[in-house]
């Protein structure tokens, strides 16, 4: 057992560590957000933003993955106190708000895919794709990470590690919350207007 | 509900800390969201204005979800150089691509293939 004080060193320096992470991530996002305002306009005779993003649709998403963003704010706040309870509930919320997220971001890609508007048939929506498809794979592997939280939070005893992995990914779920909203605001409400 | 003994830091982020960015949040998405479907601004204003709002509810989140300034001077850091980054890439890219399409004169496919096959070589 390590000294208190070396252990918060120790936990800073992971802190550092996947913060430096998140911040490479948040480059490869910001190539495929240039790539996707280059080619906005560049739809090939195919269908522009106006005529395949459903807006309502898009601000449910957008809420979902707030209040997701909000709960594992209070799932993180639960576990720096020590309720074990609370915090696996909010985790529990989190999750299904996720999973909720990622369905309808299928549910969309599968109607355009449905509706012959791949992402073979322009430049634009190739940008669009992958753009909102890598950000949707960010998202699932979070919900993988969740899921073996919540199974050892469930199974083991609350220790002072769980509660640093916690704060890791709550700093990745608020990160790729902020990335949706500047997906919400770029692709979907400026693309909409074209 | 017996409270186990760990050590607790930063007990300075409360809930309301996150309370305040989720409504301030909600907010923000909501204004930019009612102003472009009931098209309140012209369209060249209407873009700027929903880029503003993104980089408003981008220090919202950053300061009430993320604590950026809390704990370590290297996240700030960190952050500051990944947002320079960030901002050389994104406008850098639009800048250049949208010059380059200028000088091309709006060409349609096929008269950009017939300019090509011109003056190849150049």
């Amino acid at each position: 057992m390590k000294h208190p004080i070396e252990a918060v060193a120790v936990q800073e320096k992971k802190t550092i560590g996947f913060w430096m992470y998140l911040m490479t991530d948040l480059i490869l996002f910001a190539s495929l957000f240039a790539t996707f305002a280059v080619l906005r306009g560049q739809t090939a005779g195919g269908p522009s933003g106006s005529d395949i993003f459903n807006m309502p649709f898009v601000l449910l998403e957008t809420m979902i993955l707030l209040s997701s963003s909000f709960t594992v704010g209070l799932a993180v706040l639960g576990s720096r106190r020590g309720y074990k309870k609370q915090t696996i509930c909010w985790l529990v919320v989190t999750f299904v708000l996720g999973a909720t997220f990622l369905t309808l971001e299928l549910t969309e890609f599968t109607r355009l895919v449905a509706e012959g508007y791949s992402w073979q048939r322009s430049a634009f929506l190739s940008a669009f794709f992958t753009l909102v498809g890598t950000h949707g794979l960010h998202i699932a592997v979070g919900l993988l990470w969740l899921v073996v939280l919540i199974v050892r939070l469930i199974k083991f005893r609350f220790r002072q590690s769980d509660i640093h992995r916690l704060a890791l990914f709550g700093l990745f779920w608020h990160f790729l919350d902020v990335v949706w909203i500047f997906i919400f605001s770029i692709v979907y409400l400026i693309g909409g207007l074209t | 509900m017996t409270k186990p003994k760990l050590e607790t830091r930063h007990d300075a982020v409360g809930y309301t800390s996150y309370v305040v960015g989720f409504i301030l949040s909600i907010v923000a998405t909501l204004t930019a969201y009612g102003f472009v479907v009931n098209r309140l601004l012209p369209k060249g204003m209407l873009i700027y204005f929903v880029i503003g709002v993104a980089v408003v509810q981008l220090i919202i989140q950053t300061v009430f979800f993320l604590h950026i300034g809390r704990g370590s001077r290297f996240k700030f850091i960190i952050f500051v150089f990944a947002m320079l980054i960030v901002f050389i890439l994104a406008i850098g890219s639009v800048w250049i691509m949208n010059n380059l399409n200028s000088n091309m004169m709006q060409m349609t496919p096929d008269q950009m293939k017939a300019y090509m096959y011109e003056n190849q070589g150049i």
